[in-house]
């Protein structure tokens, strides 16, 4: 991860990704198009619903961790590129544990997204990758916890010289 | 109008079908996941993936999408705090078509909030060979009909 073969991926080690500034005109897109329950995308529905006003949905939320996540990424494997180092880019993901929708997240809000590495592992049945575990935390402005999940990714072993 | 009473454990609704087109591979990934296995034809090909596959996190909004057109904007639900596990079984490919059901693994009503119940359900998808791409369990709010 961050273009870094699994050998060099640190326990421990947080990295900031940035940040995703929800809109009304990105909100009401994104959930007319995935997820058009009511408190989603109507302003009056959604103000007897269960966040009493416009909310965006959990997926958007997601869906935008991803975007901050492969931004920051990508920046540091061009930067191992322009410094003329191996760069390992992202593999793909398994899947993932204990995402929580903590708090609503609404428009005029903007979610400062983060990763910690927590584990990673060897895979008996693909000697060249192994499995990095990270848990994923997503801050709005006013610097509360709204988003969480643990995440685990393929990562490519350091090439033979 | 479906409530909390009507999503008895066990009980199963059918979800889809989706039809994954490429454009809109392409155009979500563009958006939040721009991998070239997610972008690019040529490069899916040669990675790991084998081929032009969604996002994993475009899976997840299709499916949400199919739950809601199935069976969530017909009943009276109440959000979702999280989900337990999201498996990522196989890639889900472009000009593949996704279906699959909703069950219901079991079912409480909230002891501080007596007008909503807790349902814990898992969510499965298929593609038109019977392949399981997805599996999702979490958990879905529903307000209940009599408190």
């Amino acid at each position: 991860m961050m273009g870094l073969p699994l050998e060099d991926t640190e326990t421990g080690a947080t990295f900031d990704l940035g940040r995703y500034e929800f809109t009304r005109a990105n909100v009401l897109s994104f959930a007319r198009r995935f997820d058009p329950q009511p408190f989603h995308i109507d302003d009056e529905a959604a103000a007897r619903g269960p966040f009493g006003r416009l909310a965006a949905s959990g997926w958007h939320t997601a869906a935008a961790w991803m975007k901050c996540y492969i931004a920051t990424s990508q920046a540091a494997e061009a930067k191992l590129k322009a410094d003329g180092k191996p760069c390992y880019t992202t593999r793909p993901s398994p899947g993932f544990n204990n995402l929580k929708w903590l708090m609503p997240v609404c428009p005029g809000d903007t979610v400062t997204y983060r990763t910690t590495i927590t584990g990673k592992r060897d895979l008996a049945s693909r000697p060249d990758l192994g499995l990095v575990f990270s848990f994923n935390e997503g801050f709005n402005q006013r610097g509360e916890l709204v988003f969480s999940f643990e995440g685990k990714a393929l990562s490519a072993k350091r090439r033979p010289p | 109008m479906l409530y909390y009473e009507d999503f008895e454990a066990g009980r199963t609704f059918p979800l889809g079908p989706y039809p994954v087109t490429r454009e809109e591979v392409i155009s979500f990934a563009r958006e939040f996941d721009p991998q070239e296995f997610h972008l690019d034809e040529q490069a899916a090909k040669a990675s790991l993936l084998g081929g032009l596959a969604a996002s994993g996190w475009h899976s997840c909004a299709m499916l949400m999408r199919m739950i809601c057109d199935g069976y969530l904007n017909r009943s009276a639900g109440l959000g979702s705090p999280g989900l337990s596990e999201v498996k990522w079984l196989k890639p889900v490919f472009a000009g593949e078509t996704l279906a699959g059901t909703m069950t219901v693994l079991s079912r409480r009503v909230s002891k501080s909030r007596p007008e909503m119940g807790i349902l814990e359900c898992r969510w499965e998808l298929f593609n038109g060979k019977g392949e399981k791409k997805v599996e999702q369990t979490g958990v879905n709010f529903m307000r209940v009909r009599q408190p």
